[in-house]
């Protein structure tokens, strides 16, 4: 892992804990934002340039908006300064650093993982392309089928009731 | 003469040693974007003003220069000098950042427009994704400058300009999908190479293929509301808003985003010119001794005329209209246009595929066009002019 | 240590700062943020075994992490849907007081 590499991980680390301890919603998701750029910038990094991509569009252009849109229509009176935490933030805690401490030890126990690596893969588009229309055409179609459910459930579980519904 | 610039970019980056020489190359690049375009861009706000005078039978500016030529440096000035205020409640540090998350990305974005042969800054193999996405993230500093205001009326400029320029991505996103297909590949360089050649002396654009020309229409529309230009420009209203989701910003803030938006004009119309335009190309086979890089500027030129055109003649849509104009219009019709491009591909040359594309188009604009206007005949429009 | 074990790491502690905020934030919309951030480490983690594992060509980790992206996406906007429908029955987004099935 490079300098620059590393730099960003930082960043990105450092956007994550921020998003989660802010008390204004909407620095948390301008944080949340900035972490999922950095992993954006970390998917350039490794050689997967059509995800980065994708990640930025998808997320950036749709899912911060969405996140933003949220927060702006939930947000009534400005509540009086109530704890951000729950009652049982100390079991949350706990258990993060359990799946932390489990996920860290597999990794660097693992014999596995002491392979050196490879050149740097291509990528070409086209090639994905034609992977996504020949092995994985199905879960292209039934993945189409899933944004049309989820977009038709997301406009009738927030649509306004009828009068006496 | 047409790889000037290019030897003379080999030249410099051969004068540096040889460790430095991909960044120094990378520098000059970003250095000529950086010094051509906000040049445009002032050019491109005198053009305005007296276009639009014009059209309303007035002069534009004319008294900083000879035929005001020297009004954007006057306006320079003044945007540099004004005092920078900022609203006590506003958020600082997210008012400070939103129009550099908006300048930031179309910089970006100009870098995957081919603006001659060899003169792409970035040659990737994924352009156009990377295009649309630098578009995006343009969004999210749309709305960090109309929520850090803390104005009621920022906030529903911002909301409005948001809700719109997601409803436009789809259409403009599709449209060039199209595009894409008939060049087989993302890249843009593979994009305008994929448009050389002549019929006898028709040019090979795609704009001149049925599918190509409603895709072009399409396109251009989608991208004057992706740019908030009117007829498209409810959210930033002068008669309604103040001025939208920028009222708090003054001084040079301010040129920032009116810098942000005439640049992100000026990159999907290039987007524009390298998908159906044919690019650099030029229009006849006796032209082509006119250098690459003046064809496409003389292509954006023509594309910003129109641009300026269409802002002083058309009223402003309703945001009902404008948000059905988008999804029940657009939509469908760049679908139709992605399957008549196929269609174009697959049927052999000669002019029945012209035909029955033509028609296929044509059919499918009628049908959509009755069905968004509801059936309503509008009587024909009477003009008054001053005398 | 490995650039691919490193990889790992980085996506372990990017779960781990997730989950964390899942569990101890009050406010739906940040537990929905949180699991965001979980599904970027999986995501990491896949691209990470795709670029140092043994056969990149096959663009298995490219493919699944494009599925996932959509996927969340789609639970993103169902979940924000959830939350808006919660809102206007109780009037706040605190989970804590979201408790009429609890006991």
């Amino acid at each position: 892992m490079t300098a620059p590499i590393a730099i960003i991980a930082v960043l990105t680390l450092a956007a994550a804990v921020t998003a989660m301890s802010l008390r204004n919603l909407v620095h948390c998701a301008l944080m949340f934002m900035a972490a999922l750029a950095g992993v954006a910038a970390l998917y350039l990094g490794l050689g997967a340039q059509f995800v980065g991509f994708a990640q930025v569009l998808i997320y950036f252009g749709a899912v911060a908006i969405l996140i933003v849109f949220a927060i702006l229509l939930t947000r009534g009176t400005e509540p009086p300064r109530e704890p951000i935490l729950s009652k049982a933030w100390i079991t949350g805690i706990a258990i993060a650093v359990v799946v932390f401490g489990v996920l860290s030890a597999m990794v660097l126990s693992s014999k596995a993982l002491t392979r050196e690596p490879g050149p740097t893969p291509q990528l070409p588009v086209h090639q994905l392309g034609a992977q996504l229309m020949t092995k994985y055409v199905l879960p292209l179609e039934v993945i189409g089928l899933l944004l049309t459910a989820a977009l038709i459930g997301a406009v009738v579980i927030a649509m306004h009731d009828e009068e006496g519904g | 003469m047409d790889q000037l610039l290019v030897t003379l970019k080999h030249w410099l980056v051969g004068l540096v040693p040889s460790q430095y020489a991909p960044f120094f190359s990378a520098l000059l690049s970003v250095g000529a974007i950086a010094v051509v375009f906000p040049a445009l861009f002032a050019l491109t706000t005198l053009l305005e003003r007296k276009g639009l005078g014009r059209i309303q039978n007035r002069y534009g500016p004319n008294r900083v220069g000879p035929y005001g030529l020297l009004q954007p440096i006057a306006d320079g000035l003044k945007a540099l000098t004004k005092e920078d205020i900022v609203p006590r409640p506003a958020d600082k540090v997210v008012h400070f950042l939103a129009p550099l998350v908006l300048v930031v990305p179309v910089f970006l974005a100009l870098a995957v427009v081919p603006m001659g042969r060899h003169m792409t800054a970035l040659d990737m193999n994924a352009g156009v994704l990377f295009f649309f996405a630098a578009g995006a993230a343009t969004e999210l500093s749309v709305f960090m400058a109309g929520w850090s205001s803390r104005n009621k009326y920022s906030l529903l400029g911002a909301m409005r300009a948001i809700a719109q320029m997601i409803s436009y991505e789809v259409p403009l996103i599709l449209a060039s999908v199209a595009a894409i297909m008939a060049a087989g590949s993302l890249s843009t360089t593979q994009i305008v190479e994929a448009q050389a050649g002549y019929w006898g002396c028709v040019p090979r654009w795609f704009v001149l293929t049925p599918w190509g020309f409603a895709g072009f229409i399409l396109f251009m529309v989608a991208a004057t509301a992706e740019s908030n230009r009117s007829p498209f420009d409810l959210p930033e209203g002068e008669s309604e808003l103040v001025a939208g989701y920028y009222t708090e910003y003054t001084g040079f803030k301010f040129a920032l985003f009116f810098l942000g938006e005439y640049l992100g004009l000026f990159a999907v119309s290039g987007l524009g010119i390298t998908l159906f335009l044919g690019g650099w190309h030029a229009p006849l086979p006796a032209l082509e001794w006119i250098p690459s890089w003046a064809w496409f500027f003389a292509k954006l030129l023509v594309l910003i005329a129109g641009f300026i055109w269409i802002r002083g003649t058309l009223p402003r849509l309703r945001i009902d209209q404008l948000m059905g104009l988008a999804w029940k219009f657009m939509l469908p019709m760049a679908l139709v246009n992605i399957g008549v491009a196929g269609l174009w591909r697959f049927m052999p040359g000669g002019w029945e595929r012209w035909i029955v594309c033509a028609l296929c188009v044509g059919a499918a604009y009628l049908l959509l066009g009755g069905l968004l206007s509801g059936g309503k005949v509008f009587a024909k429009r009477v003009y008054r002019y001053a005398d | 240590m490995t650039p691919l074990a490193a990889y790992l790491l980085l996506s372990a502690l990017l779960f781990a700062i997730g989950l964390a905020g899942a569990l101890t934030r009050r406010n739906a919309i940040i537990v929905l943020i949180g699991i965001e951030l979980m599904l970027n480490a999986a995501n990491l983690n896949f691209i990470a075994f795709w670029r140092f594992g043994p056969n990149p060509e096959a663009l298995t980790g490219v493919v699944f992490v494009l599925f996932s992206i959509g996927v969340a996406a789609a639970e993103a906007a169902v979940g924000l849907a959830l939350i808006l429908s919660i809102y206007r029955h109780y009037r706040t987004t605190n989970l804590e007081q979201v408790d009429s099935l609890k006991g």
